[in-house]
């Protein structure tokens, strides 16, 4: 059985089509090895060598590989469940719930979805508690670093505004706590110290601007919904690719 | 590796860490019989670490789906009404400062003082490795901070229920907790009461009536910031010459705020201390 596998193995890597996408062969020898990390694009991420204790899982715990792992996730479930998901107030929570009832595998899309959610903001917290156990922070990495924050508020962020989509009471609630406190920030809240004496109010202060009105409505949604799923995945992203490129720039950190 | 040698330089550690950081490097040479082929080596154990992360969020999701509750509605509060778990630290922070500082100062704090963290740190030891012993300070002040953050949240989850009552785990969640008995004073009256101080404004700026206690409170407040920065600089003289004026400063700020985080705690838990500093544009 093996054999023949190979054997297939053999004869499609030698058709035209493999060599077009590929353009070397299988990598099963050092050579190719090399050449595949070269050519793809996703693998060219990484170096051809790393340093043999950079193998070594109790270094990273592969916990940043796993944060960008829920990322990705995130993105594909994201997708499917942005099929069915219409950001309007009146029928938001009725997709939502058509997910788990009349979808197709919907309820657990949506699941994954949320589950790697919280896995994303867990992983990040701990990469970065890991990041900062080894010192990998200090120079020449402390840009990265940097930019590590940036994807930790960024993270945050993305699952929090994911969290009024629903439409369901927890949403709701667990928005307006959070938007009760933008009205208090200091000189550009109604409600926070020095606000009102620079001439804040309810309808042209901070949380105005995060919800589009003074109460978690339809503005809010639509606001929180364009911010989930086009602005804050696109930035991101973005921060990823440069969070990537410094590691190679700047070298792992690694143990001896 | 050069980095390590140049980063020696620009921030000028002690001569002896020095001189271990040359017999570091010397020994970090690398050569092609220290490092392995990404592939197969590193990509396979990328590919099994994806495959049980994927099998762990399908095992709990099948387990455990997405919950939906009833529609959102503005005309019933739910009780408690909880943000995400990974805020509910900062909401519990809600339970002893004004929303200004717990929801919008102290996360931007936490923002800022973690992107400082690598500009503040001149210790060139314990790069790409782990170890208590050689950055003892950071350490600590670090997992200091942490702590706070997952205790925080922690408490919110499993602790608070009803009107963001204290629950344990065996107690009914369904009932409400009897209204506390605890009145809640500020500082300034607190000192008015026992030390016997007139209540009467010594200057009046606006809206603004400057008591003694008041005044007091003022000093206390500062006087926490100056004490804060004054005794490591004269009692641990190394410490602040390895991080100089601009380092020292700043990072002396972020951590003497830090640590007023649990102080304003168990002076509101243990003294029932309502705001330390009171005026009419904030209170905290
Ligand atoms: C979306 C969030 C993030 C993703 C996807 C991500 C991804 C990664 C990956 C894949 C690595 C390679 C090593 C490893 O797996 O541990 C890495 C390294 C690193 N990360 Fe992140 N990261 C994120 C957030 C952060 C945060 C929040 C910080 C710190 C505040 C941070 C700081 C660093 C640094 C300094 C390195 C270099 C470590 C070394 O050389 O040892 N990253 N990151």
């Amino acid at each position: 059985m093996l054999k023949l596998l190979e054997q297939i193995r053999g004869i499609v890597n030698k058709t035209q089509v493999f060599k077009s996408i590929f353009r070397h062969g299988y990598p099963d020898t050092d050579g190719n090895r090399a050449l595949v990390m070269f050519s793809n694009v996703i693998l060219h991420l990484h170096p051809v060598r790393v340093q043999r204790g950079a193998l070594k899982i109790k270094f990273t715990w592969c916990l940043g590989g796993l944060t960008f792992f829920f990322f990705i996730m995130l993105a594909i479930t994201g997708v499917v469940l942005m099929f069915y998901y219409v950001p309007d107030t009146r029928r938001a929570y009725n997709d939502i719930r058509d997910l788990g009832t009349v979808i197709y595998f919907g309820s657990l899309f949506r699941a994954v979805h949320r589950w790697s959610a919280h896995a994303m903001v867990f992983s990040v917290w701990m990469h970065m508690t890991r990041v900062f156990m080894t010192g990998s922070y200090k120079p020449p990495r402390e840009f990265n670093w940097v930019v590590g924050v940036i994807l930790l508020v960024t993270t945050l962020v993305l699952s929090w505004t994911g969290y009024l989509l629903p439409w369901d009471q927890l949403a709701l609630w667990a928005v307006t706590v959070g938007s009760k406190m933008a009205e208090a920030t200091p000189f550009i809240g109604a409600s926070g110290p020095f606000g009102p004496e620079l001439g804040r109010n309810s309808g042209n202060d901070m949380a105005f601007a995060l919800l589009g009105g003074t109460v978690v409505g339809q503005s809010a949604l639509l606001r929180f919904y364009v911010l989930h799923c086009l602005a804050l995945p696109l930035i991101t992203a973005l921060f990823i690719a440069v969070h990537f490129w410094r590691i190679r720039k700047d070298g792992f950190s690694g143990p001896l | 590796m050069s980095d390590q040698a140049s980063d020696s330089l620009s921030s000028s550690p002690k001569k002896n860490s020095l001189a271990e950081l040359i017999k570091k490097t010397a020994l970090k040479k690398i050569g092609p019989e220290d490092t392995v082929l990404v592939w197969p080596n590193l990509v396979y154990l990328e590919l099994i670490c994806m495959m049980v992360a994927t099998a762990i969020l399908l095992f709990l999701s099948l387990v455990s789906p997405a919950p939906l509750e009833e529609l959102a509605s503005a005309d019933t509060t739910p009780n408690p009404t909880k943000a995400p778990w990974y805020f509910l630290g900062l909401q519990e922070l809600l339970v002893y400062f004004d929303p200004w500082l717990a929801g919008m100062v102290l996360p931007t704090f936490i923002i800022i003082g973690l992107i400082l963290i690598p500009y503040v740190d001149p210790n060139p030891l314990g790069k790409g490795y782990y170890t208590f012993k050689e950055r003892k300070f950071s350490m600590l002040g670090f997992g200091f901070g942490l702590s706070l953050w997952w205790i925080l949240i922690l408490i919110g989850v499993f602790f608070r229920g009803l009107d963001w009552s204290w629950y344990w785990p065996w107690d009914d969640p369904h009932v409400h907790m009897p209204a506390g008995a605890v009145k809640l004073i500020d500082l300034q009256i607190i000192l008015q009461n026992t030390l016997g101080l007139s209540e009467a404004p010594l200057v009046t700026l606006g809206r603004y009536a400057v008591t003694i206690g008041n005044l007091i409170t003022w000093a206390l407040f500062l006087g926490f910031y100056a004490v804060g920065f004054t005794v490591p600089f004269i009692f641990f003289r190394d410490f602040y010459r390895r991080l100089g004026f601009v380092r020292y400063n700043v990072m002396m700020f972020f951590f003497i705020s830090m640590m007023g985080v649990p102080m304003k705690i168990f002076l509101r838990l243990l003294a029932d201390v309502k705001y330390v500093l009171v005026t009419p544009w904030f209170k905290f």
